[in-house]
């Protein structure tokens, strides 16, 4: 049976709370709540260099990388209060996230040493190449190239919603090293770009159905990539993409998008005596708590370097499906059109988070591939 | 875990699976007492699993606690929970503990001073084995009190699972206490709630066994996506339940003033999270789950009836929503962060 365990009191964390919640008050008190509602979405290199001057960026990690050896648990405050506050994130997100402890897990010692203290100190924007016109959700369709070379390797094809490339200093690139997309897992290798001195490498905007230019297409013409590119062990891509992918699927950040406009809905109901509003906000808060709960509880396993694949698929399937109620269950209960130019903040705020909605169960592992890592877990696949 | 604990757990995973059989099962749902069930539990001290101190059984209370949702994976048709967390807010509370069966009355009985002493009076409905109390643990006005005697069954009834539920009337004398911080009602919706969890992974797991048994076209059900994706989704709010219950738990361990936000959490969470699975246990089940003869419905008719005991969802959901909206939209974060 999947028990997910009962995370420990921590009171260093919870002292950090404090601190992270004074710094916050000051450091985004002019962002709006549209800018807010963002969330993960919101990019400032300045913020994410303060962040990591506080040394709250890339805490768990050794000293030696710019880390600060500070549990999982502290890290969890940080991501969970800056994202329930709505502050820019964005800058250092993924490299944060998941491509720092890729390297720290993968990456040669020279790869480690140049990159983490840079990622610790929000000054380093990563973006993930996996996705490509034929291989969504089937990753092991990668068609992308890297032909050995003497010297590295020389890059051809194409990756899609390439989130932050525009701005990224670096790419973690999934891609086809030997075979064909016949031979699926075996031949996948992971390689590290430099986007910002890579010939070849052409990055085109698309823009989202809001408008607005978070995702990429980014092509490699055959783009000279040195041996130093490679991560970890040639032809070992895929099994190193899915332990990446565990810390991209159960933090904060997968129940907490939509928190702007469930904090702009308190504000507009609040001492209400409407049963309705009551209900419908009780439920809200009992499934935001279990969420809370459940996603800590993951932290305790990762803390443990316990697997926890399934837990996180758990985690953010539930999470993406309360994202994406909130903004149908708040036309319940205000009689609002949204707007995204309106200056009442919740239509705004109502408007931009249904609007991003649709992309909360496609993200970082669709709904349909998650149910089928909980089925798998279950031994029914 | 403690050793004590880790040997109460094994001891009760054991008992119960005896105790929960096939003939146990459909007697009691036929609303007949099953004493020699209830004497298996009391031969291993049950009754005072969760009573801290000299009187009880040296098991750290979250341990204790953990007992209680394997109650639920059996749908135990014993009211065991009932009297272990009755006995521990006698305790808490300096009162003696029970000597048999506890009936819990969070509301509806009168406690007042008559003379030197104190007197219970009223009526109360839907009380879990009224009949075959021996002992009411009452709630009213900030006092807990112990009655053991002058009280009658005035009418029989029960939940869907055929867990009575009789009405009783009271006149008669009580031991009387000050209450200690969590309300009888609170104490009752924490025991439902840990069963409830149970019985739901109860759930999952009786529903994997039969996609995995069950071939149609020519092969197993859980070979088929749709039916994948469904029990994913049913594992997933057993997961939910288990993490609401011990939300709840937690807190009550840690006495937490959190507690009463918490527990409402939990009822809410676990009405939502029971709604989904039992539909999804029943469609996967098909017609045979649907029959007298499969034991599904032990669960899922006990699930159906616990979530609105101790408090309907729908209060307990209120009242959360209450103490939300009592926030501003800048304190709520940290309200929820409290818990």
């Amino acid at each position: 049976m999947l028990q997910f365990p009962s995370p420990p009191r921590h009171d260093a964390a919870e002292q950090l709370r404090g601190d992270v919640r004074a710094f916050l008050a000051e450091a985004i008190a002019d962002r709006t709540s549209l800018q807010r509602a963002e969330s993960w979405n919101g990019f400032d290199r300045d913020f994410s260099r303060a962040l990591g001057a506080r040394g709250w960026l890339g805490m768990t990690w050794p000293k030696r990388y710019g880390g600060q050896e500070r549990s999982a648990f502290e890290r969890y405050v940080v991501v969970e209060e800056t994202l329930a506050a709505g502050a820019p994130v964005s800058a250092h997100w993924i490299a944060e996230r998941q491509s720092g402890p890729t390297l720290l897990k993968f990456g040669t010692e020279a790869q480690r040493a140049a990159i983490l203290p840079r990622i610790a100190a929000g000054d380093c924007v990563f973006c993930i190449g996996m996705s490509e016109p034929d291989s969504g959700s089937d990753l092991a369709a990668v068609r992308t190239r890297a032909e050995p070379v003497p010297g590295g390797w020389r890059v051809t094809g194409t990756k899609l919603w390439t989130t932050n490339a525009h701005e990224a200093d670096y790419m973690m690139l999934f891609c086809r090293s030997a075979g064909t997309p016949a031979d699926r897992h075996k031949g996948t290798t992971q390689l590290l770009v430099d986007m910002k001195a890579t010939e070849g490498v052409t990055v085109r905007p698309i823009l989202d159905l809001a408008g607005q230019h978070h995702f990429n297409e980014v092509h490699f013409d055959n783009a000279f990539l040195p041996e130093t590119a490679l991560i970890g062990t040639e032809g070992e891509g895929w099994a190193q993409v899915m332990s990446e992918l565990a810390f991209e699927r159960s933090g904060p950040e997968r129940f907490l998008s939509s928190i702007q406009l469930l904090l702009e809905l308190i504000g507009a109901l609040r001492g209400s005596e409407s049963e309705l509003a009551q209900m419908t906000i009780g439920r809200l808060t009992a499934h935001l708590l279990t969420l809370r709960r459940l996603s800590r509880g993951v932290a305790v396993l990762l803390e443990a370097r316990e697997d926890a694949s399934i837990h996180a698929a758990i985690v953010k399937d539930l999470g993406a499906t309360f994202e994406q109620d909130l903004p149908e269950i708040a036309r319940t209960l205000v009689d609002a059109e949204p707007d995204r130019q309106s200056t009442r903040d919740l239509l705004a705020v109502l408007a931009f988070t249904m609007m991003s909605a649709p992309s909360f169960s496609l993200r970082g592992g669709t709904r349909e591939i998650l149910r089928g890592i909980i089925a798998r877990g279950l031994g029914v696949r | 875990m403690s050793d004590t604990g880790a040997l109460l757990a094994e001891m009760t995973a054991r008992l119960l699976a005896r105790i929960c059989d096939d003939a146990t099962m459909r007697a009691a749902r036929g609303g007949i007492w099953q004493q020699s069930a209830w004497d298996a539990a009391v031969e291993q001290g049950l009754p005072l699993a969760l009573v801290e101190g000299e009187q009880g059984f040296g098991v750290p209370l979250e341990e204790g606690l953990a007992l209680i949702g394997l109650f639920g994976r059996h749908a135990l048709p014993l009211p065991l929970a009932e009297t272990m967390i009755g006995n521990a807010l006698l305790a808490r509370a300096g009162l003696p503990v029970a000597e048999g069966v506890v009936a819990l009355v969070p509301d509806g009985i009168a406690l007042r001073q008559d003379g030197t002493g104190w007197r219970a009076a009223g009526t109360a409905d839907r009380i879990a084995w009224g009949r075959d109390a021996t002992t009411l643990v009452v709630e009213d006005g900030g006092r807990i009190a112990l009655v053991t005697s002058d009280f009658d069954v005035t009418a029989q009834g029960d939940n869907m699972a055929g867990m009575p539920r009789d009405r009783i009337a009271v006149d008669a004398g009580a031991d009387v206490a000050a209450s200690t911080g969590v309300s009888l009602l609170e104490a009752g919706a924490l025991i439902r709630a840990l069963t409830m969890a149970g019985a739901l992974q109860t759930l999952v797991a009786l529903t994997v066994a039969h996609v995995t048994e069950r071939v149609q076209f020519g092969r197993a059900l859980s070979g088929f996506q749709a039916v994948q994706h469904s029990l994913a989704r049913l594992a997933s709010e057993a997961a939910a339940a288990s993490a609401a219950a011990d939300l709840a738990a937690d807190a009550f361990v840690a006495a937490s003033p959190q507690f009463g936000i918490a527990i409402a959490a939990a009822r809410a969470r676990i009405s939502d999270a029971a709604g989904i699975a039992i539909g999804i246990a029943h469609q996967l089940h098909g017609a045979i789950g649907f029959t007298d003869e499969h034991r599904l419905h032990w669960f899922t008719t006990a699930l159906w009836s616990w979530r609105d005991e101790f408090g309907s969802a729908a209060w307990w959901t209120r009242r959360l929503g209450r103490a939300a909206l009592a926030q501003s939209s800048q304190a709520y974060w940290p309200f929820v962060t409290a818990v």
